[in-house]
């Protein structure tokens, strides 16, 4: 039996009246992955925040190093070789990389003045932790996200770490750079370092974690080895629903095709694209970033013009030279950052649901009519099962899944033919991720056509009637979901079989 | 590793050549840019806005910005000044420093308490005090212009050298607070660049919650900022009158506008966390060559106005779209990594 690195017991924790932790438990052995899971809400960050000593628990208690404590300050969890990389890294991007890495371990020693010369070294030291080559001297703000997140781990191992909390860390980064996230957790598992990583994505989850402790709503709802969960229990204890995971059949096009691309080519992007879209179609492009899929349904609506090729909608030659002609084709688009490109976040949810819908909703003059406002709002947070209290709340208080929920709405406000959905369910949680397929569906049947572009391979094939993969900007293969396999599908997109 | 294009990813370089292709353009014209008498009389209109600016540009990257520093050093100057001439006090110039130092430290610590504890918005603090400080120097010491104690006067007098322009016969002196100047640059260099506390204003502007994280006392770092731009503006305050020899209570005001667009001229990043002082500096050099120079050159003084404020407008629209094509780069690149995979 391995020995325990951390255990709590019995934590509670509650916020003005609102108990977020109400009697939590997990243990962490020594030297392993263990992953905590749970939905937004459930109680992983306050918990995360009590391990770290950013939080003090009204009750319960914390064993660490041999000790029991009641109550742990941050220095001393750090001293307890207790480290967590937060989600937006905790890093100085005006800073160079040298210094990033070196201010913490300064600080720690009370130092008063800066020495250059010790600060490279610290560096140095722990950038060849993990061997990592990176220019010290260069801002962190010019690196990518993934080096980025090297960096805060470099700096956690400065400290002796014992235990590495990582909060939803591949949450902004590519599938390769996944891949060597994980290849890092492993070097530190071998090196006899507990890794905590938070995350909500399934399979993360069964990739890197030996053991798992699943919240729900502030309480602990599973515990145990992952080898012995499976997909449907993961969902199930991550919402407390039962889904079913019935291969979807799609009802197949009706009549002819609303929307066809016709060698389709802009220069860097994508090349001799073609294909035909009929209502109640779900099409599914899949592909690599990178790949120009994308780019293509960029093109689609109006963002990016192409360099040769056409467009018809319902057969009639369709030139959609900006965002306004492509909605008055009824082309909707839901954007892969649906934060930065799809929504107003302070904005009200009321006023995000209607802005594409703006004009039918005003009377004379030009001034919106209230009621007919409130009343379309009303329509569609019922409709799509929004969960909110009031419509006049900033967007940025709902959930992810909620939020796309409201750029749907927005869209489906409109009368449209064809909606694009890009990275449908990224960021989402499981919950929200199945009530977005089966609005699809549901949408789909009802003779919408769709378009869904994605890397996650198994909602391609949960989802499309048709499935078109993507490299290089060109249009590899065609294939039917209901005869093919996710590696398949990935080994197109790659190219490497 | 120090790069050419790193260099020139920088600021502070293309201020300095506009600075050099500016002097030479006046010396071509006019022959009298490189005298000895304009090159002091520069020196000598550097001051004031160059002491400013250093307050000025630690507050830019600690991610604040501060409108008040001018009214401070304007109210801290008017009252030293005043309660001076009042007890007949005639000894030594430092202790005018200190007194004005010290009004100037209680005047910041005011707003910094505002700021670092209250978490009140910068540019709101700061135009609420920047208004109370004037409008208390004008209401409550019913402030105009002023006689100086005596030693200012000789403070003021103080001149290290005297340049002559041997063709127009004209004399220019180069008063001794240049030396202030130097040693406030060196004072805040070494803040700056080699103690905690200065890493932390830069690590502040970058992030403030990684900074609390990471073990900086960010309410004690922004006390302290606030307080020494308040003791550094009522000692300009000093140095400004000395060098006038008489008190004029406005003779600041309104010179923050442009001490703060020099400081962003000279690549200080208005978001907070870039910055430096030979960029300050610089910066302010190039001001002040535009509102004095020109006129060497036959433009006529209102006209420096106008070219102050397009050279503004184009220095930082340019380094805003260099910096704007620099990440778009950047993002292509990774974006033709993905594809190549």
């Amino acid at each position: 039996m391995a020995s325990t690195v951390l255990k709590v017991e019995g934590i509670e924790k509650s916020f003005g009246g609102v108990r977020a932790l109400k009697g939590v438990s997990l243990e962490i052995r020594a030297g392993e992955i263990h992953c905590l899971a749970g939905e937004n809400g459930s109680g992983k960050s306050t918990l995360i925040k009590v391990i770290s000593g950013a939080h003090e628990p009204d009750a319960g208690w914390i064993e660490i190093g041999g000790r029991r404590l009641t109550r742990l300050s941050p220095i001393e969890a750090i001293s307890h070789g207790v480290q967590v990389i937060y989600q937006d890294f905790s890093i100085f991007p005006n800073l160079t990389v040298m210094e990033n890495l070196a201010l913490n371990m300064e600080l720690m020693d009370k130092r008063a003045f800066m020495n250059y010369r010790r600060a490279r070294a610290i560096a140095a030291r722990a950038v060849s932790q993990i061997g990592f080559d990176i220019d010290l001297d260069e801002r962190v703000e010019n690196f990518s996200v993934a080096d980025r997140q090297l960096i805060a781990i470099c700096r956690a191992l400065l400290q002796d770490s014992k235990l590495i909390i990582m909060d939803e860390p591949t949450s902004a980064l590519t599938k390769k750079e996944v891949k060597a996230l994980f290849s890092v957790i492993k070097d530190l598992q071998s090196r006899g370092i507990s890794i905590l990583f938070v995350s909500h994505k399934l399979d993360e989850v069964f990739e890197i974690s030996e053991r798992y402790t699943i919240l729900r709503s502030g309480e602990n709802v599973a515990m145990g080895s992952t080898d012995e969960l499976d997909r449907s229990a993961f969902a199930f204890h991550m919402t407390g629903r039962e889904f079913s995971e019935e291969s979807y059949r799609p009802a197949g096009p009706r009549g002819d095709p609303i929307l066809s691309v016709k060698g389709l080519s802009r220069r860097g992007c994508y090349s001799g694209i073609s294909f035909d879209l009929a209502p109640g179609e779900i099409l599914g492009i899949t592909g690599l970033l990178g790949s120009g899929r994308t780019e293509l349904v960029e093109t689609l609506f109006g963002l990016t013009r192409p360099d040769s090729g056409a467009v018809e909608v319902r057969g009639n030659r369709a030139r959609i030279r900006s965002v306004k002609e492509a909605i008055r084709h009824g082309l909707g688009y839901v954007p892969s950052d649906r934060l930065t490109e799809g929504l107003f976040l302070p904005q009200t949810i009321e006023r995000n649901t209607v802005i594409a819908v703006l004009d039918r909703l005003a009377g004379g003059l030009g001034l919106l009519r209230r009621k007919a406002v409130a009343e379309t709002t009303a329509r569609w947070i019922r409709d799509l099962s929004i969960a909110t209290k009031d419509p006049s709340l900033p967007v940025r208080t709902l959930s992810g899944g909620n939020q796309q929920k409201v750029v749907l709405a927005r869209w489906l406000a409109n009368d449209l033919s064809v909606l694009i959905l890009n990275g449908p369910t990224m960021g989402v949680d499981i919950g929200s991720k199945y009530d977005i397929h089966a609005l699809m569906r549901k949408l789909a049947a009802e003779g919408l056509a769709i378009i869904i572009v994605s890397d996650d391979l198994p909602e391609v094939l949960a989802c499309a009637s048709r499935i078109i993969v993507m490299r290089e900007g060109a249009f590899v293969r065609e294939l039917d979901p209901a005869s093919t396999t996710e590696s398949v599908l990935s080994e197109l997109s790659t190219g490497v079989a | 590793m120090i790069t050419a294009r790193r260099i020139l990813a920088r600021s502070e370089p293309w201020v300095l050549a506009a600075i050099v292709m500016l002097s030479l353009l006046i010396q071509a014209r006019s022959g009298q840019f490189f005298t000895g008498n304009n090159l002091v009389d520069l020196a000598r209109a550097l001051i004031v806005p160059g002491l400013l600016s250093i307050g000025c540009m630690m507050v830019i990257v600690s991610g604040g910005i501060d409108v008040s520093f001018t009214a401070i050093a304007s109210l801290a100057m008017y009252v030293t000044d005043k309660i001076l001439l009042q007890s007949g006090y005639s000894g030594n110039v430092l202790l005018a420093y200190a007194m004005s130092g010290g009004f100037g430290l209680l005047l910041g610590a005011l707003y910094g308490f505002l700021i670092a504890f209250l978490r009140l918005p910068t540019l709101v603090v700061t135009l609420g005090t920047g208004s109370l400080y004037t409008g208390l120097m004008y209401g409550a010491f019913a402030a105009s212009a002023s006689d100086v104690p005596p030693s200012m006067i000789a403070h003021g007098k103080e001149i290290l050298f005297t340049a002559t322009n041997a063709k127009l016969g004209l004399t220019s002196e180069m008063p001794s607070q240049i030396l202030i100047l130097v040693g406030m640059l060196a004072l805040a260099f070494l803040l700056l660049r080699y103690t905690m506390l200065g890493r932390g204003i830069y690590a502040i502007g970058g992030d403030e919650a990684a900074a609390e994280r990471a073990g900086f006392n960010v309410r004690l770092i922004k006390m302290f900022l606030y307080c020494f731009v308040g003791a550094l503006a009522g000692i300009t305050g000093i140095s400004r009158i000395s060098m006038m020899a008489y008190a004029d209570p406005s003779t600041m005001l309104g010179m923050e506008l442009t001490v703060i667009a020099a400081v962003v001229l000279g690549g200080t990043r208005v978001t907070g966390g870039l910055g430096t002082l030979t960029g300050t500096i610089l910066g302010i050099a190039l001001m002040t060559i535009l509102a004095n120079s020109l006129i060497l050159i036959g433009i006529p003084t209102y006209w420096s106005r106008a070219f102050t404020g397009a050279v503004i407008i184009i220095g930082t629209g340019v380094t805003a779209r260099q910096i704007a094509s620099a990440t778009g780069r950047r993002r292509e690149l990774k974006k033709t990594k993905g594809g190549g995979a």
